[in-house]
C-alpha cells in the first residue's frame, strides 16, 4: 500500500477519549521530502494525530505505517529514525544548552566522536555558541525553540515531527525558523507541522486542514485556492460595522471578516451575492463598494471549517 | 540495555541535582537536623532532674546514699537544705524538682527494715518526674548497693545494652533507617512526576531509551546520596551522643544499601502512580506514617497486635531496625540477621518490577 516514496500513510486513523473522538477516521498520505502542514484550530486534533503517528498514543482504530514501519508496533524501531519537536518547550530547564545536547546525543546512541563535532556544527547553524554554558531556562523564546529544533535533528533523522513549534515565538523568528526547516528539507528531510498560522500554512508544500478530528480539505495551498468552492469579495466602506450587520445574514454569506476599513466576504458558489448585497445596502441606506477579489488561505480554512460545522450540525 | 544511555541518565540526574541547591541542601540537612531533634527530643528518660537534699541524719551511711544517687545521673543535687520547712518552699517556688530527704533516725530504720528510710518528695506537676520519682524508688536501698542488683520485689533489672538507659542509643540508630525512607521515597517520588509535569517525558520517550535505562538511571544517583546520609547520621550519632558501634561497619553498609535501594522502588512506585508532584508528595506521606507507627520506630513491635505485625512485616523500615539494631547495639552479624535481609531483597524485586512494568513508553 506504501511505496517507497511513501512517509507517512495513515487509514482510518481514530482516537476516542471517552466519547470524544479527538481523531476521527482520519486518512493521510505523506511523500518523502514534502513539508506536510496541519492547519487547524485548537482542539481540532493535530497534537493527537502527530503523537499517534510517533507512537506515544495507541490508536483507537486504523492502520499506520511510517518509514515503512507499522505503529505501534515498530514504534521503538521508529523512534531512533525519526526527531520530535513538542509543543511545550521540552528539554531541561536546569541544564545547559551544550548539556541537554550532550544528553540526547548519548540518549540517541550518537557516538560520542560523532556528537561533539555535530553538536558544535549545529550551535553554530542555529546561532547558539554563545549560549553554550547558558541554562536553557534562560534562554529567550526564539533560542529556546532554536535548541528544540537542534535537539530534535541532531541524530539527524528521516522525518520530524513538529507540533505548533512557532507558537511562543516572534514573527521575526517564525520567519527564520521556517527558513531552517526548508533547509532541512532540502537536506531530503521529511516534515510534518502543525500550525494555526495562515502564513506559515501557506509556505508548505502540501497542507492538510483539520477541524473536529478529520481532515477537512487537502492539498498543495495553490490547488486548495483555485479550488475554494466559493468567491470572495472585497467590500469597501466608510461604515464597516453598519455594513457587516446588513450583510450578516445575506441568504449563500459563509463568512465576513473586517480587514481594516474594509470587509471580506466569503460567499456561497451559487453566485448572486453582488446584487443581494445591492439590494440590502440600498434599503438600509448604506454606501458601499463591492469587487471581486481572489481567494487566500484564510478563505479556504474558513470555508472547510464552515462547511464541517454544518455537517455537525445536522442529524446525523 | 544500553550503559552509555543508562549513564547519560545518571549524569543528567546528578547535573539537575547539583543546579537544585534546596533539595542539594536537605540531603545534609535532614539527617542532621532530624537526628538533632529526635535525639534530644525523644527521650522519655528524664535526666538531671534538679533536686535538693535535706540530710537530718548526716552519717557517713546518710552522706554515701546521697552520693550514690547523684552518681545515676537521674538527679542533680544542688541545694542543701537545714529543715524541713524549706522543703516546701522550695517546690513551691519551682527552684527544684524533687527534694530528698534523710530523716535523723535513718540509720536505724536501715537496719530495722520497717519504715522507709529515705523519703523522695516531688514536684506532681509534672507527669515526666513523676516517672523521674519511681525511677529513683526502685533504688536499692538495703544489701549491697550498686546499679543492676535485686531488688525487694525479688526484680532484677538488667538493663544490658543500654546500661545508662540513654534515649539516643535507642533512637539513633532508628533514625537512620527513618530518615532514609522519608527522603529517599519523597525524591524518587518526585523524580518522574516532575519529567511529566514539565514536559520532559513527552520528549524522552519519543527516544530509544527503554523504561528499564530510565528507571535505573533515574535510581542510582539517589543510592549515593542515601549512603551519605547514613554515613551523616552514624558520624552525628557518635559525635553528639556517643551511640556505641558494636558490629561490623561494613555489614551496616550493606544493609543500608539494600535498604535504600528498597525505598527509591518503592518511591519510583510512587512517581509512577501518580500525575502531579503534589500528588507524589501526599502519597509518600501516606506511606511514611504507618513506618513510623508500626516498625517498632516508636512503639515496640512485641506490644503491638498481630494484624499490626503483619503489616509491619510487610514494610522496609521494620526489616532495617532489626537489621541496624542488631548490627550497631547488639554487635550481630549480617548473615546472623539473614532473614531480615532476604525480606528487604524481596521487597526490592517485587517493587522494581511493578514500577517498571508501568513506566510505559506511551503517553495513554
Amino acid at each position: 500500500m506504501a511505496s517507497a516514496e511513501t512517509a507517512i500513510h495513515a487509514r482510518g486513523l481514530t482516537k476516542r477519549f471517552g466519547t470524544l473522538a479527538a481523531v476521527d477516521r482520519l486518512d493521510l498520505t505523506v511523500r518523502r521530502r514534502e513539508v506536510y502542514g496541519f492547519l487547524g484550530p485548537n482542539g481540532s486534533g493535530k497534537s493527537t494525530t502527530i503523537r499517534m503517528l510517533c507512537g506515544l498514543l495507541a490508536p483507537s482504530a486504523g492502520e499506520i505505517e511510517v518509514l515503512g514501519l507499522r505503529i505501534p508496533r515498530d514504534a521503538e524501531m521508529l523512534k531512533r529514525r525519526i526527531g520530535y519537536m513538542t509543543q511545550k518547550f521540552s528539554l531541561y530547564e536546569d541544564l545547559t544548552v551544550g548539556e541537554n545536547l550532550a544528553f540526547l546525543a548519548a540518549v540517541h546512541d550518537v557516538p560520542g566522536a560523532v556528537a561533539r563535532p555535530r553538536i558544535a556544527e549545529l550551535l553554530e547553524r542555529y546561532r547558539l555558541t554563545k549560549q553554550r554554558k547558558q541554562l536553557a531556562g534562560t534562554l529567550s523564546g526564539g533560542q529556546k525553540q532554536r535548541l528544540a529544533l537542534a535537539g530534535t535533528v541532531l541524530h539527524k533523522p528521516d522525518l520530524l515531527f513538529l507540533d505548533e513549534p512557532t507558537s511562543a515565538v516572534d514573527p521575526q523568528s517564525r520567519r527564520e525558523f521556517w527558513d531552517s526547516l526548508f533547509e532541512l528539507a532540502d537536506e531530503g528531510t521529511t516534515l510534518l507541522v502543525s500550525t494555526h498560522y495562515m502564513d506559515e500554512a501557506e509556505r508548505c508544500t502540501r497542507l492538510a486542514i483539520l477541524d473536529h478530528g478529520r481532515i477537512v480539505a487537502d492539498g498543495t495551498p495553490r490547488e486548495l485556492m483555485d479550488g475554494l468552492p466559493g468567491a470572495t469579495w472585497l467590500v469597501e466602506t466608510d461604515e464597516p460595522r453598519q455594513v457587516q450587520a446588513a450583510l450578516h445574514d445575506l441568504p449563500g454569506v459563509i463568512a465576513i471578516a473586517q480587514i481594516g476599513a474594509s470587509l471580506r466576504v466569503l460567499a456561497a458558489p451559487e453566485g448572486g451575492f453582488e446584487q443581494g448585497a445591492a439590494a440590502r445596502l440600498a434599503t438600509a441606506g448604506l454606501m458601499a463598494a463591492v469587487h471581486a477579489t481572489g481567494p487566500n488561505l484564510e478563505d479556504v480554512f474558513v470555508a472547510a471549517t464552515a462547511k464541517s460545522a454544518e455537517r455537525a450540525r445536522e442529524p446525523a | 540495555m544500553s550503559l552509555r544511555r543508562l549513564a547519560s541518565i545518571v549524569v543528567k540526574e546528578l547535573r539537575q541535582l547539583r543546579r537544585d541547591r534546596l533539595t542539594f541542601a536537605m540531603i545534609i540537612g535532614v539527617p542532621t537536623m532530624q537526628l538533632v531533634l529526635f535525639g534530644y527530643a525523644i527521650n522519655s528518660d528524664v535526666r538531671n532532674l534538679e533536686t535538693a537534699v535535706l540530710d537530718q541524719a548526716n552519717t557517713a551511711r546518710s552522706r554515701e546514699l546521697v552520693a550514690q544517687m547523684g552518681a545515676t545521673g537521674v538527679v542533680a543535687l544542688g541545694r542543701r537544705l537545714v529543715s524541713t520547712a524549706e522543703v516546701d518552699a522550695v517546690l513551691r517556688a519551682g527552684e527544684v524538682s524533687a527534694v530528698l530527704v534523710l530523716p535523723p533516725d535513718f540509720d536505724t530504720r536501715l537496719e530495722r527494715r520497717d519504715r522507709p528510710a529515705v523519703q523522695i518528695v516531688v514536684d506532681g506537676s509534672e507527669q515526666v518526674i513523676q516517672a523521674a520519682a519511681r525511677q529513683l524508688a526502685s533504688f536499692p536501698l538495703y544489701e549491697n548497693r550498686g546499679w543492676t542488683q535485686r531488688q525487694g520485689s525479688g526484680i532484677e533489672v538488667v538493663n544490658l545494652y543500654n546500661p545508662e538507659r540513654r534515649a539516643p542509643v535507642n533512637t539513633v540508630p532508628g533514625l537512620v533507617g527513618l530518615i532514609v525512607t522519608m527522603t529517599m521515597v519523597m525524591f524518587t517520588a518526585l523524580a518522574l512526576v516532575r519529567e511529566r509535569e514539565r514536559g520532559n517525558l513527552e520528549m524522552l520517550i519519543a527516544t530509544p531509551v527503554s523504561p528499564w535505562e530510565l528507571t535505573i538511571g533515574k535510581i542510582l544517583p539517589f543510592v549515593g546520596i542515601g549512603l551519605v546520609q547514613t554515613t551523616v547520621v552514624l558520624v552525628l550519632g557518635d559525635l553528639l551522643f556517643d551511640v556505641p558501634f558494636r558490629g561490623v561497619l561494613w555489614q551496616l553498609y550493606v544493609a543500608a544499601l539494600v535498604f535504600i535501594t528498597a525505598n527509591l522502588s518503592l518511591g519510583l512506585l510512587v512517581s509512577t502512580l501518580t500525575r502531579t508532584q503534589f500528588q507524589a508528595m501526599q502519597l509518600s506521606f501516606f506511606l511514611f506514617l504507618p513506618q513510623i507507627l508500626l516498625s517498632g520506630f516508636m512503639f515496640p513491635y512485641a506490644g503491638m497486635p498481630v494484624a499490626a505485625q503483619y503489616v509491619a512485616e510487610v514494610l522496609p523500615l521494620t526489616h532495617f531496625l532489626r537489621l541496624v539494631r542488631g548490627i550497631m547495639l547488639r554487635g550481630a552479624t549480617i548473615t546472623e540477621l539473614w532473614p531480615s535481609l532476604a525480606a528487604l531483597g524481596a521487597f526490592v524485586a517485587v517493587m522494581l518490577a511493578i514500577a517498571v512494568s508501568r513506566v510505559h513508553k506511551r503517553l495513554d
